[in-house]
């Protein structure tokens, strides 16, 4: 079957552009206050539950330090672990280099289709495009991807892909496009949530039951036993690890944990972080290929691409301890506002502001705007189970995006040129006043306040420091940020007004 | 450990483009030629790659041992202090709480009070094991090679049995109404059972497509308190399955719905003696 046409993030506007489209449609925005306001709640008590919550944090926190600062270290380990248990490692070093790897991979077994369990990896390099053009098909198996699938769209939260859309929507892109990929929707089918998971039961059984490669990413790979760990709940996860004959697994090198004893600490933290259970439904471990038991071949493949220049910024590196929880989303007040196309890449929200910019650099529009898509009111901190301090990384990049500086660009240490007077900026000035200029992203002004007093700025950095035309910033007590901006718009008001 | 590259985390090695500074943005140095040079694809990426990092960590002193970055293991080896028959009993809750149905089944060498309606004491594992399949109009029975023979004594033959084996397809087993299962272990403070693929449980496909799947614990003995207590009983080198509730999907507005691709209904016997030790 072929294929209908599938979405990319490519040639997106930068986030202020794409923020302001999609604060002006009150369908999709009702969809996100609903959605995130509902698991905020949950979060917190499911997290409340455990007393040593904040150890856990600090423990999952050292853990990836750990691993982060030896990462050569553990990747080797990793490997002859992998290898030793009947597994293939690959290594890529690009996006273009993994798709060309794993469309290798699949045509060598012959087949022209192949079950995919979602994945932030293969859709970070756009897998699934690249097998297209390859001539095969990937069908996505988790409910929220094939509906963006299905839909003709891109996922917009990391967690439930499809958080924009409602049942309602839901129910019209099922009847409608079933068909196209294979078993159609049942006749009359209604918006009850039961009803549209049937639905999905029934079009992806038939994929499932016929398939012979799945491709998967990993949530953790364990370097000490070679050990892989996929956390999920609708058992799409064990379809594709399980029935097939191979299984393909693109993973970031910096998914690694040192020991299998160091899951107890993550498999505590991400289920109540991202789905506020005490546990997922199901979790997956395998250790390279078992015989007579699940796949025969397993490969991984090891992705860089624009990992290690992350690593090789001392601020920005802690963001590598992402587990893609989507906490930081639910609780953060531009996510909710802007929705997570905005952003313009596969990781959305808080994580995509700081991730995206340093995986691809800040010389595009897109990316040298997303430092700047955040009010700096630290919940996205709050809430994170390893502790990056996500405000703190934003003015980092802020201020390689404004005042250039030393970066490590494809592996290589380069000096990033400042973007003063380039698109670029202007881009980065318009997404700053995109998330100032709206008073609910900024309803948490006093803890803003309290942000910005920890870090001692003597200004601004970047457009902030245009607008605040290089004075001191006022000190915080006397005056909320928000109150600030409001009475001054930066120091420039009016020439604000016409870049917009 | 692998030793490092000596001198790669220098900044001040000549050789050491770090050390260079002043390539433009996009521009890359005659050391990190991408991964689209000719050579070895595989192996020239993994050098490639391995490189990057070693020049990223530059700031990472070259005797740090990984066991020297700190990680203090603080947080609690189990939650509260639970004697063996409330951790059951809290399993039996959690489980609950996520749509597993639970049910109490006394020893199977131990002659059990026969069920009758009103009656005190649980049933025996094989005739409950029955009566649920009964119940459920079950047809036929998915069986890991290792399952106690006496667990489906009491199932009449009319439910027929479909051993494990190697040639069992995809197709196969989804035509099976039933699966039983053992366990490894089971972990109470999140109401998770994880199957080690042992032959008492089968290999993972057996527990994926049937719609219906029936998982005996054994307690108290099976039943731990934690994740970290779960962990130290697991083999990592066997396929691990952590169960908890049946397949669900938080994707339709961020609320869980039971029941997409795994086994919509998942039963639980806590089978043991239900008499010794409960408070
Ligand atoms: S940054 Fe933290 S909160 Fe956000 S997705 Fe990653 S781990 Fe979760």
């Amino acid at each position: 079957m072929n294929a209908p046409h599938q979405a990319t993030y490519l040639g997106m506007p930068a986030f202020p552009t794409a923020a302001d489209a999609s604060t002006r449609n009150t369908q999709l925005r009702a969809n996100l206050r609903h959605a995130t306001h509902t698991i905020r709640a949950k979060r917190a008590s499911a997290v409340a539950e455990l007393d040593d919550w904040s150890r856990l944090r600090a423990a999952g926190a050292a853990i990836k330090d750990r691993t982060l600062r030896h990462l050569d270290h553990y990747l080797e380990r990793l490997e002859s672990a992998v290898t030793a248990a009947g597994g293939h490692v690959h290594w890529a070093a690009d996006a273009d280099e993994a798709n060309r790897i794993v469309t290798e991979l699949v045509r060598a077994t012959g087949e022209r289709e192949v079950v995919k369990v979602k994945s932030m990896a293969t859709q970070e390099i756009g897998l699934n495009n690249a097998l297209a053009t390859a001539g095969i098909t990937a069908y996505e198996t988790d409910l929220a991807e094939l509906i963006v699938q299905l839909g003709d769209d891109l996922p917009s939260h990391i967690l439930v892909p499809a958080i924009h859309r409602n049942r309602g929507e839901i129910r019209d892109i099922f009847a409608a496009k079933m068909a196209q990929w294979g078993r159609p929707a049942p006749e009359g089918l209604t918006d009850a949530p039961a009803d549209l998971a049937e639905a999905a039961r029934l079009h992806l059984r038939e994929k499932f039951l016929n398939a012979k490669v799945g491709i998967s990413g990993a949530n953790f790979m364990v370097a000490e036993t070679g050990t892989l760990v996929v956390v999920e709940s609708e058992g799409n996860g064990r379809m594709c690890l399980t029935l097939p004959e191979t299984l393909i697994s693109v993973v970031g090198i910096e998914k690694i944990v040192p020991t299998f004893q160091d899951l107890e600490v993550f498999l505590q933290l991400l289920p109540r972080s991202s789905t506020a259970e005490r546990m997922n439904p199901y979790t997956s471990t395998w250790t390279g290929t078992t015989d007579a038991d699940g796949p025969s071949t397993f490969h991984l493949v090891l992705l860089d691409n624009g990992r290690t220049d992350t690593l090789a910024d001392t601020v920005g590196r802690q963001a590598l301890r992402c587990i893609r929880c989507s906490a930081c989303l639910n609780v953060c007040p531009v996510y909710e506002r802007a929705g997570g196309h905005a952003y313009g890449s596969a990781y959305p929200g808080p994580i995509g502001a700081i991730l995206t910019p340093q995986l691809r650099g800040t010389q595009s529009e897109v990316d040298a705007s997303l430092p700047y898509a955040s009010s700096l009111c630290g919940a996205c901190y709050e809430v994170c189970p390893v502790a990056i301090d996500i405000p703190e990384v934003l003015v980092h990049l802020r201020e390689r995006v404004v005042e250039g500086g030393p970066a490590s660009v494809r592996g290589t240490r380069a000096v990033i040129k400042p973007a003063k007077g380039h698109a670029a900026e202007r881009a980065a000035m318009r997404a700053a006043r995109w998330a100032l200029d709206h008073p609910l992203v900024l309803r948490t002004g006093q803890r803003l306040a309290s942000r910005t007093r920890r870090f001692h700025p003597r200004r601004l950095p970047g457009p902030g420091r245009a607008w605040s035309d290089t004075r001191e910033l006022p000190s915080v007590p006397e005056e909320s940020f928000r109150d600030w901006w409001q009475r001054t718009r930066g120091g420039s008001r009016t020439e604000g007004r016409k870049t917009t | 450990m692998t030793p490092r590259d000596p001198g790669s985390r220098n900044p001040d090695d000549p050789g050491n483009p770090g050390a260079q500074g002043a390539h433009a943005p996009g521009t890359r140095s005659t050391q990190d030629p991408g991964p689209h040079a000719p050579g070895a694809p595989g192996l020239g990426s993994r050098a490639l790659v391995m490189a990057r990092i070693r020049r990223a960590l530059a700031d990472v002193p070259r005797a740090e041992t990984p066991g020297e970055v700190p990680v203090e293991r603080t947080y609690h080896r189990v939650h509260g202090d639970r004697g063996s028959a409330e951790t059951v009993d809290l399993l039996a809750e959690h489980l609950a709480d996520y749509r597993a149905i639970v049910h109490r089944a006394d020893t199977p060498d131990h002659t059990g009070a026969p069920e009758a309606p009103g009656a005190p004491g649980a049933p025996s594992l094989p005739a409950l094991i029955a009566r649920l399949l009964a119940d459920r109009g079950a047809t036929s029975v998915a069986v890991p090679p290792g399952l106690p023979a006496s667990w489906l004594s009491d199932v009449p033959d009319a439910v027929r049995r479909v051993p494990d084996a190697a040639e069992l397809t995809p197709h196969d087993l989804d035509a099976v109404s039933s699966v039983v299962t053992a366990c490894a272990v089971a972990i109470a403070e999140t109401g998770t059972v994880v199957l080690d693929a042992a032959p008492d449980q089968g290999r993972r496909h057996i527990t994926l497509v049937p719609d219906h799947h029936i998982c005996v614990i054994r307690v108290p003995d099976q039943v731990v308190g934690s994740v970290p207590e779960a962990l130290e009983r697991l083999d990592p080198a066997r396929p691990l399955t952590w169960i908890s509730g049946p397949s669900a999907t938080s994707d339709i507005e961020l609320d869980r719905v039971e029941g997409v691709h795994g086994p919509r209904t998942l039963e639980v016997i806590l089978v043991g003696p239900q008499t010794a030790g409960r408070s």
